[in-house]
């Protein structure tokens, strides 16, 4: 899997192209003004800062999130990206010496200041690895509307069936959904947890490296699903895997040490990026 | 050269020998305690030791029931005690403690788990029982469930730390507060272990004797009540073994058959439903 600028520039010319390109030194908010006119920002980051006790790991990220767009963060290993998507639905607040600065605002509300349960509600996540509870698969879909009191149990079923509809696990899963989530394979656990998080119907749903569990048929799985979704919600998601982003994504941002070094239409950056950096890693010289 | 090949050789032979030695001598000692309890007390082990009470002195026969009650009672108070507390505890010591206070905790509670059993005797008869003004099995029970308490924090603990950190944050990423996490996922994920490592904990006091000696003291006949003090199967075999008497040394043997075995029963048991479990730590199975 050696990625070539020439196979990704192909994979991103398939899809319809986007509206103008800007670096985000021409604009501090990352996206073209002429972008921000047309369409909405759903999530938006402004000068976040982020340590591990007294380690800097992220310098003054200033990102915007489009509505119902798929925006892929990409670079090495340690590059920040996953510690930025933590910090937009508040995870980091699990781990002991986490500290964010800056403001992060979802729908003119800093979710900072926003009670941390309402905004997981709004703001999913899936992880690198399925991650099911050790409960039926009916249980596993059913855990989020239980516990934020989404109405009663013929309720409950209905977001479960919906839930895994929309996952496109429901024609595999119907007839067992009282076995144990751990009898599955491994991309139909993935698009289990998909499922589990899109029963609270969030608004923005957040993966951190969805596919580097799967194998190629699970991870194309659940790309297919990453289109359909994004009708109904925004989506950011953390990928090592490059052609991933150039497949799915509308637009990709590079993290590297910590910076955010360019964001763009996924095209832009994967034709003409901006920096010397992006080029460097999208055409496998490092990372 | 060849006489330092040698003397490695020799070395080698030596070593595995000695260490081979030693692990038969300890399971052969199982064995032998086993094989030596079966064939001294086997005679008394009949259906009068379950169900008949103590006859007295020059009479041949009678049982235990008491004893055999009396230490249900005790037990059954002690786990009622010591389990929700060492349960609570090792959730917090493993949910929410910092590095530094889980050092103390642990520290704390190993300690706790170091202190001689007749020492708990003593302290539960001065808090207890001289208030009480008499013997009985309410104290037994606290005794027994104070010697519960570290071991339960320190298997929950355990078993808690092997539920994997994914499912804590899967939990509070779909909007669950830290309790509810605790409560709907971390807990139900590592139950079966829990439960498992409290009947071990159980099993290990059963055969708790000195705390009891002035706490449930003794009674040849059934228990008036759990404010009175009753008969224990190790207390009776303290009572009997010291006694001049064969047929009581024979009981005693028997009481102490049933005991092993009982103890043995819940171990495997335990063991049985563990290697069943969805989570546990390595080494537990």
């Amino acid at each position: 899997m050696d990625p070539s600028s020439g196979d990704l520039a192909k994979a991103v010319d398939a899809r319809t192209p986007l509206p103008g390109n800007h670096s985000p030194a021409d604009t501090p908010g990352g996206i073209g003004s002429d972008q921000m006119k047309v369409q909405t920002m759903k999530l938006k980051a402004s000068n976040v800062n982020f340590f591990y006790g007294g380690f800097h790991a992220l310098h003054e990220i200033n990102l915007q999130f489009s509505a119902n767009k798929i925006t892929a963060l990409i670079g090495p290993s340690g590059c920040g990206k996953s510690t930025f998507l933590r910090s937009l639905n508040r995870l980091h607040e699990t781990i002991r010496g986490a500290r964010l600065e800056g403001t992060i605002v979802l729908d003119n509300e800093n979710i900072l200041a926003m009670n941390a349960s309402a905004l997981r509600r709004r703001v999913g996540m899936v992880f690198q690895r399925p991650n099911p509870f050790p409960k039926s698969i009916f249980d596993n879909i059913a855990y989020g509307p239980e516990i934020n009191g989404m109405g009663n149990h013929q309720h409950v079923a209905e977001l479960v069936e919906q839930s895994l509809i929309r996952a496109a696990l429901w024609e595999e899963v119907k007839d067992k959904l009282h076995q144990s989530a751990y009898g599955l394979s491994g991309g139909q656990q993935q698009r289990l947890c998909i499922a589990r998080a899109l029963a609270v119907n969030p608004e923005v749903l957040l993966l951190d490296e969805p596919c580097s569990a799967l194998d190629p048929i699970g991870t194309a799985k659940i790309e297919e699903l990453l289109f359909t979704l994004k009708d109904q919600c925004t989506i950011v998601i953390v990928t090592h895997n490059m052609q991933q982003a150039a497949r799915v994504a509308d637009y990709t941002g590079f993290f590297l040490m910590g910076k955010l070094i360019e964001f763009d239409d996924t095209k832009k950056i994967y034709t003409t990026p901006g920096k010397k950096e992006t080029e460097d890693y999208i055409t496998g010289r490092f990372g | 050269m060849t006489r330092s090949g040698a003397w490695k050789s020799v070395m080698n032979v030596l070593m595995f020998s000695l260490t081979g030695l030693c692990t038969l001598f300890t399971i052969g000692t199982l064995l032998f305690i086993l094989g030596y309890l079966v064939s001294h007390g086997a005679s008394a082990l009949n259906w009068a030791f379950f169900t008949k009470l103590p006859v007295p002195v020059g009479e041949i026969g009678g049982g235990m029931a008491n004893a055999i009650v009396g230490s249900a009672k005790v037990l059954l108070l002690a786990t009622l005690i010591g389990v929700p507390i060492g349960f609570l505890g090792g959730v917090y010591l493993n949910e929410y403690a910092g590095a530094a206070a889980a050092f103390v905790i642990r520290y704390a509670t190993d300690l706790l788990n170091g202190v001689p059993s007749i020492v708990i005797g003593i302290v539960v008869y001065t808090l207890v029982v001289h208030p009480m003004g008499h013997f009985s099995t309410v104290s037994g029970g606290v005794a027994l469930g104070i010697m519960m308490i570290p071991i339960a924090v320190r298997s929950t603990e355990e078993f808690l730390h092997a539920v994997p950190n994914s499912l804590r944050e899967a939990a509070t990423a779909l909007g669950a507060s830290k309790w509810k996490t605790i409560v709907t996922v971390v807990v139900p994920a590592a139950i079966t272990g829990i439960i498992t490592g409290t009947m071990l904990d159980l099993a290990r006091v059963a055969g708790e004797t000195a705390p009891l000696l002035f706490t449930a003291l003794n009674n040849q006949f059934w228990s008036a009540g759990w404010s009175h003090p009753t008969a224990t199967l190790p207390v009776m075999i303290f009572a009997y073994a010291i006694a001049p008497y064969d047929d009581w040394h024979r009981q005693a043997w028997a009481a102490g058959f049933v005991l092993l075995m009982f103890v043995l029963a819940i171990n495997i048991t335990a063991r049985f439903i563990l290697s069943r479990a969805s989570y546990a730590p390595r080494g537990m199975v």
